[in-house]
């Protein structure tokens, strides 16, 4: 019963965002406040329906009604509650219901907090999001329905994928789609304003918060899912170039040009058609990832919910909508004022060298990511992609972004300072430089390009904290006139520097790891030890674990240091999944500060003398955390920045509390 | 007894796979098991997801690795063992396409990007100086009529 309610609601979901279509459309041609009311009502009401829909389909997961063909497919009564929850949305099916919720969801949000909004400019950007509602809400009624019942019920589920059942994992997708979808409302109010043929410095005002939700969203989101690859694949890597991920951080590199692009269209006026342009490519992005992962079109490690017939169907809809985007911006383009001018030297151009290299950078992970496609149509070559080409071409990209970075903030509006900005810059270089090479002097073994990296790290800490600094004018005024600055500054400026200090550590993190990072992996009999670095690894025990819905093999592995202290017991596992015939392997992290021990045991063989070993492997993973730190410090400085009263005032006095 | 008997089974069936750090399959000398794991990186296990042979445990990755170590251990140079894997598998086994007429459009994009990119900022910079014209002689006498009159 509750499962038809809820398919009811998702269909009455679909004629209500016709309706706020229709009804705000034609509201804001006509100037008519009642129409534009009622379309706004529409907007909230979709979203009412859809998450009742939703919360239909999450007791469906929640009391195993194996009559659902989704639940039977992804769910198990053996499973864990929270992995029955997470269920929904982890198949196709539901997943696409997940971005219906979160679409018509931001929707009711423009409805509910857009009162400082022009009242047409309003009106139509709700009927442009209403429109993507009724396409993916079709698409989802129609093609992807996940209450559809089974005639002959099975007694028992399939089960989610075992890789799957972890807490980062479960909610990975919804920050995911939070962030993705969050730029459909950067779409709509890009399109509105081109219809209105008005982009200018208030409209940047209404663009830069959705943008910055979005943006920290779509970091947490990828960051757990980064931190879920390093723990639960069971080789300690964190990003691989795949496909999937890929599709992720495309919208994300390009929500991070947008988010500077707009700045200086708010405070400037200058580039409104290029703000415009990423605000519609950002979405456009979001989609392209949708489909490429939903498709399946693209092998990758990632893609659990595959179904290639209706890829072609996803294709379409992100057709449709990025091509109305594109072709409007295309009319209207000519027509933009360019708005204020600036000086080679100005904060402008440093922000548009921001914007050249982070969009080269989306240029060269779409081109990887989509090459092997375009070779196989152009000449049936099969070819791969993978990570030795990315590295090779978007690290560097990004390291010229990170050289020019710390100037950004401390240039002028309009006609900046060079030879100023250097002077105040030579510290931080110099301090920067003088921690690599105290690294390239003391970690072993020596290597001069990861020492580089961390000079890069230092550097945009370093000028982040700096830039902090001058704002402050710490060291130069009395320390309580620097805490009254403190207080007085703005939220915004608190996000820039967290946002790129945060960078700043996730490259230290990242440069670190990826170069001494140390190895070792010995088939171990019961009391046997190997060195791993500094650290001696003995296996004590090996037992067996009965899980709720695993049985498992589980070592007790105990490290020591140098001097014979005993430091953890890691307690790896490797579990086996009667449901699906699967097994994984639970890696034990030992957490130091900064740095991880973490251990994998392998299968049982036969040792020396016919004892039973097994194969551990284990890998001192040095400053590791900051990788997963550094970005999640980004994060917080987006939400940090969303909550200043200069951006909050854009989109009404509440907007920043509801967004966050 | 019987589930945790049912667990040996189960784990043992699967104990084929092996990882790039297999004890077993190194080589004696560090030297060139470090050069044979800098180029599983760039191998990918062809029946896999996307995972180069150096990450994969599969047992197809497993034979890849062997085949590469075997290569190394031979005295074969990277080079050469790259163009060994091409001949035997295609240009799919490698993660990293060489340059080629049919990958110019790969390598040469980010560049290309780049110098369009670099152009157009150029072109910004020079409409707007002209734009932006500085005060003529004039004008700055009239601006300063205006400001003592008031």
């Amino acid at each position: 019963m509750i499962v038809e309610l809820g398919a009811f609601a998702l269909i009455l979901s679909l004629m209500l965002s016709v309706a706020q279509t229709g009804l705000s459309a034609v509201g804001g041609a006509r100037r008519s406040p009642v129409l534009a009311g009622a379309g706004r009502g529409a907007a909230v009401a979709t979203f009412v329906a859809v998450a009742l829909a939703f919360a239909a389909l999450i007791h469906a997961f929640v009391v195993s009604d194996f009559s659902v063909a989704n639940v039977a497919n992804n769910s198990h009564t053996a499973k864990p509650m929270l992995y029955k929850v997470a269920g929904a949305w982890g198949s196709h099916e539901g997943s696409m219901l997940l971005w219906c919720l979160v679409l018509t969801g931001y929707g009711a949000a423009m409805a509910f907090f857009g009162d400082s909004l022009p009242p047409r400019l309003r009106a139509y950007a709700i009927a442009i999001q209403g429109a993507l509602g009724v396409l993916f809400l079709a698409y989802t009624v129609f093609a992807s329905n996940p209450m559809e019942r089974l005639l002959d019920p099975p007694v028992e589920g399939r089960s989610l994928n075992p890789l799957l059942q972890d807490p980062a994992l479960a909610f990975h997708p919804p920050f995911l789609y939070a962030g993705y979808v969050g730029f459909s409302v950067v779409y709509s109010l890009s399109l509105a304003a081109l219809i209105e043929g008005r982009i200018d410095a208030a409209w940047a005002r209404w663009v830069r918060p959705w943008t910055l939700a979005a943006w920290s969203l779509l970091t947490v989101g990828i960051t757990l899912g980064a931190f879920w690859a390093y723990y639960e694949l069971g080789w300690g890597g964190w990003w691989f170039w795949d496909p999937v991920e890929n599709a992720s951080f495309m919208p994300w590199l390009i929500g991070a040009a947008l988010l500077h692009s707009a700045i200086v269209t708010e405070k400037r006026g200058a580039l409104p058609g290029w703000t415009a342009f990423l605000a519609l490519a950002a979405f456009t992005f979001s989609m392209l990832g949708a489909f490429l992962v939903r498709s399946g079109v693209l092998t990758s490690v990632h893609a659990f919910a595959v179904d290639p017939t209706r890829g072609v169907l996803l294709l379409i809809m992100m057709g449709v909508a990025a091509g109305a985007g594109f072709l409007l911006f295309g009319l209207r383009a000519g027509s933009l004022n360019p708005g204020g001018q600036f000086r080679p030297v100005s904060r402008e151009s440093a922000i548009v060298l921001n914007n050249i290299l982070l969009s080269t950078a989306t240029a060269v992970v779409l081109l990887g990511t989509l090459y092997p496609l375009i070779r196989e149509a152009m000449d049936g070559e099969a070819v791969s992609v993978g990570a030795p080409f990315f590295n090779l071409t978007f690290v560097p990209l990004m390291i010229l972004a990170f050289c020019v970075l710390p100037a950004g903030p401390l240039l002028a509006w309009k006609r900046g300072d060079a030879k100023g900005v250097a002077r105040k810059l030579w510290t931080v270089l110099a301090a920067a430089a003088a921690l690599g090479l105290i690294a390239y002097g003391i970690v072993q073994p020596r290597k001069a390009l990861a020492s580089g990296g961390l000079v890069v790290g230092f550097w945009l800490l370093g000028g982040a904290l700096l830039e902090m600094g001058e704002r402050l004018k710490l060291l130069r005024v009395p320390f309580a006139e620097s805490a009254r600055r403190a207080r007085g500054l703005p939220r915004g400026a608190w996000g820039t520097t967290l946002a790129h200090a945060g960078l700043g550590v996730f490259v230290l993190g990242a440069s670190f790891e990826t170069a001494w990072r140390v190895e070792a992996a010995q088939a171990l009999s019961l009391n046997d030890s190997h060195a791993l670095g500094a650290y001696t690894l003995t296996l004590t025990d090996v037992g067996t674990v009965e899980g709720p819905n695993y049985l498992a093999e589980r070592g007790i592995v105990k490290i020591t240091d140098k001097a014979g202290r005993e430091i953890c017991h890691a307690e790896p596992e490797r579990r086996f999944y009667p449901t699906g015939s699967q097994t994984t392997s639970e890696v034990a992290i030992c957490p130091r500060v900064l740095d991880d021990i973490y251990v994998v045991l392998g299968e049982r063989r036969a040792g020396e003398g016919g004892k039973p070993a097994w194969l551990v492997r284990a890998y001192v993973n040095p400053w590791v955390r900051l990788i997963f730190l550094g970005p999640l410090i980004m994060a917080l400085g987006g939400a940090v920045s969303l909550s200043d009263r200069r951006v909050r005032l854009g989109v009404g006095r509440r907007a920043g509390e509801v967004v966050s | 007894m019987s589930r945790v008997r049912a667990l040996l089974v189960a784990l043992a069936a699967v104990a084929l796979m092996g990882s790039a750090s297999e004890p077993s399959e190194r080589l004696p000398d560090p030297a060139q098991e470090a050069r044979a794991r800098v180029l599983f990186k760039e191998v990918r296990c062809l029946v896999c997801q996307n995972e180069s042979i150096d990450d994969s445990e599969a047992q197809l990755a497993g034979d890849l690795r062997r085949i590469v170590r075997e290569q190394v251990k031979a005295g074969r140079s990277d080079g050469e063992i790259r163009a060994f894997l091409v001949q035997r598998y295609g240009e799919f086994v490698l993660l990293k396409p060489r340059f080629s007429a049919g990958n110019a459009a790969l390598w040469l994009a980010p560049v290309g990007v780049l110098l369009v990119g670099g152009v157009l900022m150029v072109g910004l910079l020079r409409r707007r100086r002209t734009v932006e014209t500085e005060l003529s002689r004039e004008e700055e006498d009239r601006v300063a009529r205006l400001l003592q009159d008031d």
